[in-house]
């Protein structure tokens, strides 16, 4: 346990490598660590904005779907609807041209039977006054008796 | 922390004797207690290449600092440099001072425990390497620098410089004088006496045993190691010896493992009080 000169060298090389520490060890490590310290703060903070905004989008796309759903169904009601009217409206018309060629067929039916009844009535009627003009030639004078035979073709209608 | 050889030639009192000598410019051991004529050149060769290495290691992190991921090198430098910084940050308040303070207190503290832990290394190896080299079988080498009092009270009287420094930029010197004759009893003129040699006292006692208290734990230290050398060596000389053979590396295993704890212990004992000591001279009584 001595004291010697080796004191005062000692210090001289404590304060040298303090110095040394001070210029170049600690200002770029504690400027590093502080940086690392501001990127692991600004990347925990975007994960954090991410997160909500994710949240956000979940909430939006539900929002959506929903009301797509919405939509489809209504969609879908209105085109049943319309469909159901159209079925209806077609029905309706195909029974009323139905209707109108029934009864243009009943029409054209008793036309024709009405015509061939008269086609029949005047042919009776001429087979008659033929028949009586054979049988009365003299006797009946057609225009004295054109009366007559109105009359009677009248009563065979 | 184990010798190589038996040293069956000299007595145990010979090579502790020896072991404690320090290689200086006298060339044998040094017959005052202070001599300011003599310097130790193992001391300085070790606490110099050592304060190399240290500021080496620090450089070459600093060097490589970036904010991106760290490697594990840069990682351990970066969880040393956040310790103190800590430290720093709650002893000293003035940002301005922490800016030499901190890092001076990071380099005292890896500075010391590798000189510390030069401990570790077999007691014998390097002074046995070196009296080979130079072909002096009595060459004196001690490797732990800080084992020599002249290096702690070195570095504890630096502190004290800084101590001085910051008392006068902090308070003024003017501020400074007063608090010097007026703490800690009061302002009466009749005690200014007794508070000036309170304060003496009080600057004297903490340098000193800044100083004395690590020397004072490595060289108790050192001397471990090298009784456990001294019992391990004996084995060859003894009936017994198998069995102090077996002690030797028992004890040498078991006081090494606690000497892990010591060395660092100290070291960071150090630096806190270079922290504690410089942040006192910042506050007023």
């Amino acid at each position: 346990m001595n004291l010697n000169a080796t004191l005062f060298l000692q210090l001289v090389v404590f304060l040298i490598l303090g110095g040394f520490t001070m210029k170049f060890v600690w200002p770029p490590i504690v400027k590093a660590l502080d940086e690392r310290a501001k990127k692991i703060a600004d990347g925990l903070n975007a994960a954090e904005k991410a997160k909500s905004d994710l949240a956000l989008a979940d909430r939006k796309a539900v929002e959506e779907l929903r009301k797509a759903r919405e939509k489809g169904v209504e969609i879908r009601a209105n085109a049943e609807r319309q469909a159901g009217e159209k079925v209806e409206e077609a029905r309706a018309e195909a029974a009323r041209i139905v209707a109108q060629a029934r009864e243009a067929a009943l029409a054209e039916a008793s036309l024709a039977a009405q015509q061939a009844r008269d086609a029949l009535r005047d042919q009776v009627a001429q087979l008659a006054v033929a028949g009586a003009e054979k049988i009365l030639r003299r006797e009946i004078n057609p225009q004295v008796h054109a009366d007559l035979l109105a009359n009677l073709k009248q009563e065979l209608q | 922390m184990a010798t190589e050889h038996a040293e069956t030639g000299p007595s145990a009192g010979d090579y502790i004797v020896h072991h404690l000598t320090h290689l200086n410019n006298l060339g044998k051991k040094q017959p005052d207690v202070i001599d300011w004529s003599i310097v130790n050149y193992d001391t300085l060769f070790y606490s110099v290449g050592l304060g190399l290495l240290t500021v080496f290691l620090l450089w070459l992190a600093a060097r490589k600092a970036t904010s991106g991921v760290p490697g594990r090198f840069q990682g351990c430098v970066e969880m040393l440099v956040e310790m103190v910084a800590d430290q720093a940050k709650g002893i000293i308040h003035s940002a301005e001072s922490r800016r030499f303070v901190a890092p001076l207190a990071l380099t005292v503290f890896v500075w010391i425990f590798l000189m510390n832990a030069m401990d570790l290394l077999p007691v014998d190896l390097l002074p046995t390497l070196w009296q080979q080299a130079t072909h002096d079988p009595h060459a004196p080498m001690r490797v732990v620098p800080t084992a020599d009092l002249s290096a702690t009270l070195g570095m504890s009287i630096g502190v004290l410089l800084l101590c001085l420094y910051y008392n006068v930029k902090i308070k003024g010197v003017a501020g400074w004088a007063h608090e010097l004759f007026t703490a800690p009893f009061g302002a009466h003129p009749a005690l200014w006496p007794v508070n000036f040699l309170m304060q003496i006292i009080e600057f004297l006692a903490k340098t000193i045993s800044h100083g004395m208290r690590l020397f004072g734990n490595m060289y108790a230290g050192e001397l471990v190691f090298m009784l456990i050398a001294l019992m391990g060596g004996a084995w060859a000389v003894s009936t017994s010896g198998v069995l102090l053979a077996i002690g030797h590396v028992l004890a040498g295993t078991v006081w090494a493992i606690f000497h892990i704890l010591i060395i660092l212990l100290q070291a960071f004992i150090f630096m806190m009080l270079t922290l504690v000591y410089i942040g006192q001279a910042h506050e007023g009584h």
